[in-house]
């Protein structure tokens, strides 16, 4: 019966499974490091950090950025893939008592300006559109190298900024704002153009969140370091230099990163227990909604490093496919369904589906015709006070 | 109809107001009165706050201990001053030079408007000198000075010896984005006008001086020094300038927090600050608040502080005063204070304009904004308007007579039927 022939087809699969399990044991352990490779997707990392802010007092904001750079070429990304934007130098500021360095703790214990610092977008050269063309690749074709995101469908991107923000907004050099809107906007064009397999972007600014809540493009990750309606605190003064010398936030995510090493499997749930309340002040929020994968599976150096993996091996693995896949096919064949069309790269992942965001609360207006009502009576008023002999200067 | 544009409405306002004149008019002074003397109290007071974000929170250690060169060079100062009678010119020029700075001097003279008591049209002169501590990694677009005034009766040597320490400890520094200048005037406030007419190339007061030959950018801010003893027991701040224009307050609340940071006594209008608002904290902020407007009254400038602001550059004058108390600060104190200014004044990315700049100050560390002690002068000023509408009685309650090429005419003729005829000569003859 249909039954029967259902679980006799079933039955295949399922001894085939059984038989490699118990066949070879010494193989399945060099196959489950071969399933490793294939767990998280990307091929190479790409990290773009921006300082937004200027003047010295700001000192804070450039040495955010500059640690997080430096975390991340030790774990690997090499200067070429690293955008770095610095709105205001620092280091050569004709205030800084201690000329060519930038200090992230007190007592002057760590320089995260080096010797090796490769500032791509500096100065001026900071503001809204040149990160919203580095981001979205519509660059002049006389740009160097050095200056693009490069990246391809199979790139993980880190995106840091750091500065002055506010509900909705990130201030730029003082002058200009970039708003949650338009970065949401050019993280989807990012994805249409096929420019990042998966995306973390981290934000320290006071009400941080705000910035990630319109996102709506798939594989997107986003951390802040505080929630709407508070501010993020800087961490400590240095009595020798005279300014604060970072962000909490980042202070913390530097610690944490200082732990980390290109072989570690720490994965993203520890970075979201970073700097928890009592130590920040502020909250910080995270978002997951848009990433495919569990963030437990996803480890640090996913983004902040790049590493490659490689190992040697004398063995052979033959690569299974997918038996759950396989099964499911049966079922499909089985069931005669329609085939499937092969899905293009932009309608893989049905947005609509996995976004849940909260249906957007619009401001109250008062109904057209109200206000219509409400000009007419005034008019009328007027009229009646006046006498109606001023309609002729009305029409 | 509006309350005004309605002529009957008008009218019976008019008449109330005329009514109730003289009780309007008292209610008026009393009240205006009474909102100045509330000005003192809690409510309309104000803590005051860095408004300047680039004067931001943190704190930078100092590191001033030049207290035995100070005081050294004021001994020696001192000397060659009572041996000179005036200005040791030539010794400070030395001095200046062996500490670093570019020294240049300028000399002034000017007739006085008025005769002395015991000579006829005196004539003044004198010679400033100055040094100028270059930016080390900065273009000297901008300027800070530190001027101490020297006069025939007020020799403040101690302060001339704090100010080549600190241009001593100044010039081994690196961190200065803003040149410094390093001002010592003679005959006080007089050297201090002449330099500053020259600096800014105008001349409004007379003075014949001599061009300045070295400069420095535009000054951002300025501090003078009066200091006549090796010991202080209180500093004093003067903010009140040439024709009661004040400082911005931002500049005030640096001083006071460098104040509380190195524990000095600091004290306003001479008066010691009450740390809370105890038994007779307010009557005293009331004082302090009507010293400080009777010191705005008189238009003087109470320091060479005064003479900077009319150019736009906040200024304050530190006096130190060495009274009967137990705890003395030395030098080295006071360097320390200025020396955190200074660096405080070096953030600075634009000119002081954040905070206040109309104020009154019940103590250090409390403000009155212009909003709230202006209504006070409106109701004093409201007395004068009733007094003026009350004057010509009631001249829209005649009917009109007569045509007349103005209405102004038909009001005036009206009123000189009322006070002599030989008036309408004067006026329509």
């Amino acid at each position: 019966m249909a039954a029967t022939s259902y679980c006799s087809r079933a039955v295949a699969p399922l001894a085939g499974l059984l038989l490699l399990s118990f066949g070879s044991l010494a193989t399945s352990q060099i196959e489950e490091q071969a399933e490793q490779f294939f767990r998280s997707g990307h091929t190479n990392n790409w990290a773009v950090l921006v300082c937004t802010s200027r003047f010295w007092f700001n000192y804070r904001h450039v040495a955010n950025t500059l640690s997080v750079y430096r975390s991340v070429k030790r774990l690997g990304i090499p200067d070429s893939h690293i955008v770095l934007m610095l709105a205001d130098d620092m280091a050569c500021n004709p205030r800084n008592p201690k000329p060519a360095t930038v200090f992230s703790h007190k007592n002057m214990e760590l320089n995260v300006y080096g010797d090796d610092v490769e500032v791509d977008y500096r100065s001026y050269e900071v503001t809204v559109e040149n990160f919203l063309r580095v981001l979205t690749g519509r660059i002049p074709p006389s740009t160097p190298r050095s200056k693009r995101l490069l990246s391809d469908d199979r790139s993980n991107i880190l995106i840091y900024m750091t500065g002055h923000g506010g509900n909705g907004f990130l201030k730029f050099q003082d002058s200009e704002e970039i708003t949650n809107i338009e970065l949401a906007d050019a993280f989807e064009q990012m994805w249409q153009k096929r420019r990042y397999n998966e995306l973390l972007f981290i934000i320290d600014t006071c009400q941080g969140a705000s910035m990630y809540e319109r996102f709506y493009s798939p594989n997107i990750m986003a951390l802040a370091s505080s929630q709407v309606g508070e501010d993020s605190l800087s961490h400590q003064p240095d009595p020798a230099i005279g300014v604060h010398l970072m962000d909490r936030y980042t202070f913390y995510v530097l610690e944490f990163l200082e732990e980390i090493n290109p072989a570690s499997q720490t994965n993203m749930n520890d970075l979201f227990q970073v700097c928890p309340k009592s130590l920040c002040v502020s909250t910080p929020g995270h978002r997951t909604d848009l990433f495919q994968r569990d963030p437990k599976n996803v480890l640090i150096t996913d983004f902040f490093g790049s590493v490659r993996k490689v190992e040697i091996t004398t063995e052979t693995i033959s690569l299974q496919t997918d038996l759950g896949i396989l099964e499911s096919r049966d079922k499909e064949d089985w069931m005669d369904e329609e085939l499937i069309e092969p899905l293009k790269y932009a309608e893989q992942l049905p947005v609509a589906q996995i976004i849940h965001q909260k249906p957007k609360l619009k401001d109250w207006h008062p109904p057209g015709g109200f206000i219509l009502g409400l000009w007419a009576l005034i008019i009328m008023v007027f009229f009646k006070t006046y006498g109606i002999k001023h309609m002729k200067f009305i029409f | 109809m509006g309350l005004l544009s309605d002529p009957v409405r008008r009218r019976a306002l008019v008449r109330l107001v005329l009514r109730l004149n003289a009780p309007l008019c008292v209610l008026s002074y009393a009240a205006g009165i009474a909102w100045f003397l509330a000005l003192a109290f809690p409510p309309l007071t104000q803590r005051t706050y860095m408004s300047e974000n680039a004067m931001g929170s943190t704190m930078v250690e100092e590191q001033f201990a030049g207290g035995d060169r100070a005081r050294a060079w004021a001994r020696d100062f001192g000397a060659h001053r009572r041996k000179l009678g005036a200005l040791p010119a030539a010794w400070l020029e030395r001095t200046m030079r062996s500490v670093g700075l570019e020294v240049y001097t300028q000399s002034f003279s000017r007739k006085l408007p008025f005769p002395d008591e015991t000579h006829e049209r005196y004539m003044v002169s004198g010679t400033n000198v100055y040094g100028i501590l270059r930016a080390p990694r900065a273009a000297s677009t901008e300027s800070l000075v530190l001027t101490v005034p020297c006069g025939p009766d007020s020799t403040n040597s101690q302060a001339v010896g704090l100010l080549l320490a600190l241009a001593a400890h100044f010039r081994g520094q690196i961190y200065w984005a803003k040149d410094i200048i390093f001002l010592v005037t003679e005959h006080d406030l007089l050297g201090t006008e002449a330099w500053l007419e020259a600096y800014h190339d105008v001349n409004v007061t007379g003075m014949q001086s001599s061009p300045l030959q070295g400069r420095a950018g535009a000054i951002q801010a300025a501090v003078a020094l009066e200091l006549s003893s090796d010991v202080v027991t209180s500093l004093d701040v003067a903010v009140e300038g040439l024709n009661g224009q004040l400082p911005n307050l931002d500049l005030l609340n640096l001083f006071q927090t460098f104040c509380q940071k190195g524990g000095l006594l600091c004290t306003l209008q001479g008066k010691l600050q009450p740390q809370d608002w105890t038994s007779d904290g307010p009557l005293q902020g009331l004082q302090t608040l009507l010293l400080m407007v009777l010191q705005q009254a008189s238009g003087r400038p109470h320091g060479p502080h005064g003479l900077f602001l009319r150019y736009r550059v906040e200024a304050l004058t530190l006096r130190g005063i060495n009274s009967f108390r137990q705890y003395k600060y030395d030098l080295v104190a006071v360097g320390k204070a200025l020396e955190g200014m200074f660096r405080k004044l070096n953030h600075l990315l634009e000119r002081l304009h954040q905070s206040f700049f109309f104020y009154l100050l019940p103590a250090l560390s409390r403000f009155v904004s212009i909003g709230l002690y202006m209504p006070a002068a409106g109701f004093l000023l409201l007395v004068l308007g009733l007094k003026i509408s009350s004057a010509p009685q009631s001249t829209c309650d005649q009917p009109p007579s007569g045509p007349s090429p103005l209405g102004l005419g038909q009001g005036w003729r009206t009123y000189d039927t009322r006070v002599r005829g030989d008036m309408q000569t004067h006026f329509f003859g």
